[in-house]
């Protein structure tokens, strides 16, 4: 979706501002509005794609607005309450409803370090699934505008740059996210020239490299 | 939820992501409630929600990077290995598993300058530099770094000469980014571990370069 998430190159966001000595965490609630965001992702009742569609869906304005974790918090209501993990009212009350089954969580204490190292991303070599680009062909990012979920930021649409490495096999966050199914294809290193992207006010040298899969591409 | 908070007046010269100021005062209330809730259910488990918290604030974090970045200085076979598979080679020091993982080291010359961003959201390598400092995850650095990235670098405090070639690296999709920075001059009598000492986070984000203190240039 074309949502104000997708803010590579806007102006107007103000000067970055770096904090010394930041903590990990600035607030107890952030801390477990993250911890309680992986915990909860163990049940897999949603995707990564998923997860990511639903922070982008948040309004515009309280997207700018929120903080990080409150955004996170969002989606994980959100999410819980769409999958009927649990009920908009148990959320309001913070009580479960009365005869709900006690489960047993999916995470345990023991196996957190381990998940902590590894981010289990699906990815692999798949022979049978085929490349429809190699390294050193021009492509062309296509002009395309889905209202749901999508990893081609704005910026890139309708440039025109050059494969430079074949990462393998992912699945396609677009149809992931929706549920239409992982749809698993190429993913490329593109590299476009700055000036392709911003004009003659980048500098001749630069380059911005973008991960995109096949089905965001055509030959050039 | 929606927050019903009206635009308070020089809200535009402020950073817009964490203006805890702004966010209602029952937030930390609200997850109480919901970790309560989920707890109750039996959909996660207390002593999980703390071994996560102990595991990113104390186990996690640009410590595990700046291990791999000395270890590159220090041995040329390393160094080799970590540019043709990071993941394997980060592995190797025990940070990260191979299995589905795909990392990929940038290495930073005198005419080679990389910088990681993610525009459409806060992908980071989380398992060798923890989770992301929030001036990564603003909409300033997001919008910025991929349009006007030697602006930002300036910002920094890096001027970096025209001759210098930037690139941005945008994490869209699930690689992680993780930049190898030179290593100063000065530092050849330092050991692996004095040198991982050196290495900051920014560092290995792409926005500094690695300075050696004063007292150990003087040397």
């Amino acid at each position: 979706m074309n949502g104000v998430h997708d803010m590579g190159g806007m102006h107007g966001m103000g000067p970055v501002r770096a904090e010394s000595n930041e903590p990990v965490f600035h607030e107890r609630w952030e801390a477990r509005v993250y911890v309680l965001t992986r915990a909860i992702g163990a049940w897999r009742k949603w995707n990564i794609d998923t997860g990511r569609f639903y922070i982008e869906r948040i309004a515009p304005a309280d997207y700018l607005r929120m903080s990080y974790y409150e955004k996170w918090y969002v989606r994980m209501v959100e999410l819980l309450v769409k999958t009927g993990t649990v009920s908009r009212e148990e959320v309001e009350t913070g009580v479960p409803a009365p005869g709900s089954p006690k489960l047993t969580p999916p995470l345990r204490a023991e196996q957190v370090p381990a998940m902590a190292l590894n981010r289990n991303i699906a990815s692999s070599h798949e022979p049978a699934i085929r490349p429809r680009f190699k390294a050193g062909q021009r492509v062309r990012a296509r002009n395309i505008n889905p209202t749901g979920h999508t990893r081609l930021p704005r910026y890139a649409r309708g440039k025109t740059g050059s494969i430079e490495i074949d990462h393998g096999v992912y699945n396609f966050p677009d149809t992931s996210a929706d549920g239409r199914g992982p749809k698993r294809q190429h993913v490329y290193s593109v590299r476009f020239a700055a000036r392709e992207l911003w004009g003659d006010q980048a500098s001749p040298r630069d380059s911005v490299h973008l991960d995109l899969w096949d089905d965001y591409l055509e030959h050039a | 939820m929606s927050v019903a908070v009206p635009d308070a007046a020089g809200a535009s010269e402020q950073p817009q992501d964490h203006q805890h100021q702004l966010v209602p005062s029952d937030i930390s209330l609200r997850v109480k409630s919901l970790e309560s809730l989920l707890v109750e259910k039996g959909l996660v488990d207390p002593a999980a929600l703390d071994a996560l918290v102990d595991t990113y604030e104390n186990h996690v974090g640009p410590r595990n990077g700046a291990k791999v970045v000395a270890r590159a200085w220090t041995d040329a076979a390393y160094k080799k290995r970590l540019l043709a598979d990071a993941a394997s080679a980060i592995a190797e020091l025990g940070f990260l598993s191979t299995q589905g993982e795909h990392m990929l080291a940038l290495e930073n010359t005198a005419k080679l300058h990389n910088v990681v961003v993610c525009t459409l959201c806060s992908c980071y390598p989380w398992p060798v530099l923890g989770l992301p400092p929030v001036w990564y995850k603003s909409s300033a650095y997001r919008s910025k770094a991929v349009i006007d990235p030697r602006g930002v670098l300036k910002e920094f405090g890096l001027e970096l000469p025209e001759d210098v070639e930037v690139r941005v690296w945008d994490s869209t999709a699930e690689l992680r980014y993780l930049v190898l920075p030179e290593r100063p001059a000065g530092t050849e009598h330092m050991s692996e571990e004095a040198l991982a000492g050196l290495v900051t986070r920014n560092s290995m984000i792409g926005v500094e370069k690695v300075k050696v203190p004063q007292a150990e240039g003087a040397r």
